[in-house]
């Protein structure tokens, strides 16, 4: 019985279909400006799909994922999971960050948990072998009981990426979560994640200023521009996976988004 | 290793000339007493005062009496100082208010409360305990607001995106979060209770029982200045333990574990 349940609840993939509308987001800075972080964004990710956001730093990428994890209310327009409009945040949207914000005071495993524990379908020994399973994805399940201090960055990251797929939810949302790794680290993790995808099929939206890991991972690439934040391009990639970094169709593409994105740049600054 | 030795040599050679300057190196035809005894007693009679009376019982007992204060006065002063604290880090108007409040009172010594409390309380355990709490309260309310402050936000957030309700996220994120620094506000608290405690003992004398701080005040009046000195040794001695044993390697334990920077 307990055994179909948590069966149940492993192998259920759930995904959503998300759409922003029309999003506008203004912030004023300590100097009293108004910056336009969003201007009229919309977007459509479909059920199940891995799509990346681009862009230099300050375009609103961050802005527009905390708006989907309902963390950030848009001025005008909205964002809607399957077609009910978003107002806070919520359990079918989980997020990770580019700290690996894992709370030191408990343990890898209690980390893991911690999301598991608000989600009343379940009992605490049900919980537990959740958590497991999902550790073992990540490879981690050998330091279920270490502290978050004794992790490398990678590790904290594997942690977080278990904490945020435990609760099983419809959409990950995940902003630069790698950017603060070593090449060789990261290298490993877009393997694994590309391999978590497979298994578990969430609609997955990650955000990076690097266009290569971009490509690497996602099915789509959405270009972002800056001053006002804005969507410029769209690019599908239909490279087989799993997909290695050092790939030469995967580098020949990264080239020519990067030119695009430059020649938006170079635009701005005329 | 090294640096220990150098510490201990240090503290040798001070004692050895306070000894030179204090007669107490006569045997050794080392005689340039610069001072009398009633000013400045060289440390063999201090030593014997401070052996003569833990022996007898005298110091442990006032010792008892004095930590007892300093528990009392100290538990208070967090009971109170903790949840003020946090509130003021919370609410901006708590912190307009009482915030403002305890910045102000902080900056006052605590032995400027002795003639208020003695007037208020009489000559009373009330009396003394009303100036370490006043000594603590306000450090431990502003050290708390502080540590709360410092809880980075992405840990509220990431909460909230797992489905924390803000009273969850309060209890079990935010507190456990803050717990280095309202240790290190606790260990400043300790401090502060345990000077504003001398201050009192030794300008309150009370019939409910002889603190150390007593002890140095009548050391005073009987113009004992071994007795002064021998007690300012076990003042010095319990703030140094305290804060060594006790706070000192919980607060870096936690900052380690927290990752919260601070060596
Ligand atoms: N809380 C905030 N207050 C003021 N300005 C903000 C705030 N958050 C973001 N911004 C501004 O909005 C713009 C977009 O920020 P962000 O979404 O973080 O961009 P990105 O993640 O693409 O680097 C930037 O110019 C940034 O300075
Ligand atoms: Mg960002």
């Amino acid at each position: 019985m307990i055994q179909e349940k948590l069966h149940e609840e492993i192998h259920n993939y759930p995904t959503a279909k998300l759409s922003v509308e029309h999003v506008c987001k203004d912030f004023i800075t300590n100097n009293g400006s108004v910056v336009r972080a969003l201007d009229d964004v919309s977007l459509t990710i479909n059920e199940g799909e891995f799509v990346c956001f681009v862009g230099p730093s300050g375009c609103g990428k961050s802005t527009l994922l905390n708006i989907i994890a309902g963390l950030e209310k848009p001025d005008s327009g909205m964002a809607l999971i399957d077609g009910t409009p978003i107002t806070g945040p919520g359990r079918d949207r989980m997020m990770m960050f580019q700290e690996h914000a894992l709370f030191p005071w408990l343990d890898v495993i209690g980390n893991v948990m911690f999301g598991l524990k608000q989600k009343p379908n379940l009992n605490d020994k049900e919980r537990l072998e959740v958590a497991k399973y999902y550790l073992y994805l990540v490879k981690m399940d050998r330091f279920a009981h270490a502290n978050i201090h004794e992790l490398s960055g990678g590790m904290r990251q594997r942690v977080a990426l278990a904490r945020s797929l435990a609760p099983n939810p419809k959409i990950l949302l995940m902003d630069e979560p790698f950017s603060a790794l070593d090449a060789m680290t990261r290298e490993r993790l877009y393997g694994d994640i590309q391999d978590v995808w497979e298994k578990r099929r969430k609609t997955i939206i990650f955000v990076t200023h690097n266009v290569r890991e971009a490509v690497c991972l996602g099915s789509r690439v959405i270009l972002f521009s800056p001053h006002p934040g804005r969507v410029r391009e769209k690019f599908t990639v239909n490279l087989p996976r799993p997909r290695n970094i050092n790939n030469h169709d995967l580098a020949d593409l990264s080239q020519e988004i990067t030119s695009a994105l430059k020649g938006y740049t170079a635009a701005e600054s005329d | 290793m090294k640096r220990v030795l150098i510490t201990i040599i240090f503290f040798l050679l001070l004692i050895l000339v306070w000894a030179a300057l204090t007669g107490d190196l006569a045997f050794m035809g080392i005689d340039i007493a610069l001072w009398s005894p009633y000013v400045l007693p060289p440390p063999s009679t201090v030593g014997q005062y401070l052996w003569d009376n833990t022996l007898n019982g005298k110091i442990p007992l006032s010792m008892l009496i004095t930590l007892r204060r300093l528990l009392i006065g100290y538990a208070i002063g967090l009971i109170i100082g903790v949840p003020l604290g946090m509130l003021a880090a919370r609410f901006r108007s708590v912190n307009d208010t009482l915030g403002m409040l305890a910045l102000g009172l902080q900056a006052l010594p605590s032995v400027c409360w002795v003639p208020l409390a003695c007037i208020w309380f009489g000559q009373t355990e009330a009396a003394l305990l009303f100036v370490v709490i006043m000594g603590t309260l306000w450090s431990v309310l502003l050290s708390t607001q502080n540590g709360m402050k410092n809880v980075p936000p992405i840990y509220a957030r990431a909460a909230r995106t797992m489905g924390s309700t803000p009273l969850h996220t309060l209890v079990f994120v935010t507190l456990p979060a803050s717990a280095p620094f309202v240790v290190s506000g606790m260990k400043q608290g300790w401090a502060f209770a345990w000077r504003s405690l001398m201050a009192a003992e030794i300008y309150v004398s009370v019939v409910s029982g002889f603190g150390i701080g007593q002890y140095l005040h009548y050391g005073r009046e009987l113009q004992r200045m071994y007795q002064v000195i021998g007690v300012m040794f076990i003042i010095i001695l319990v703030g140094l333990l305290a804060d060594k044993i006790l706070f000192s390697p919980v607060e870096s334990w936690l900052h380690r574990r927290w990752g919260t920077g601070k060596e």
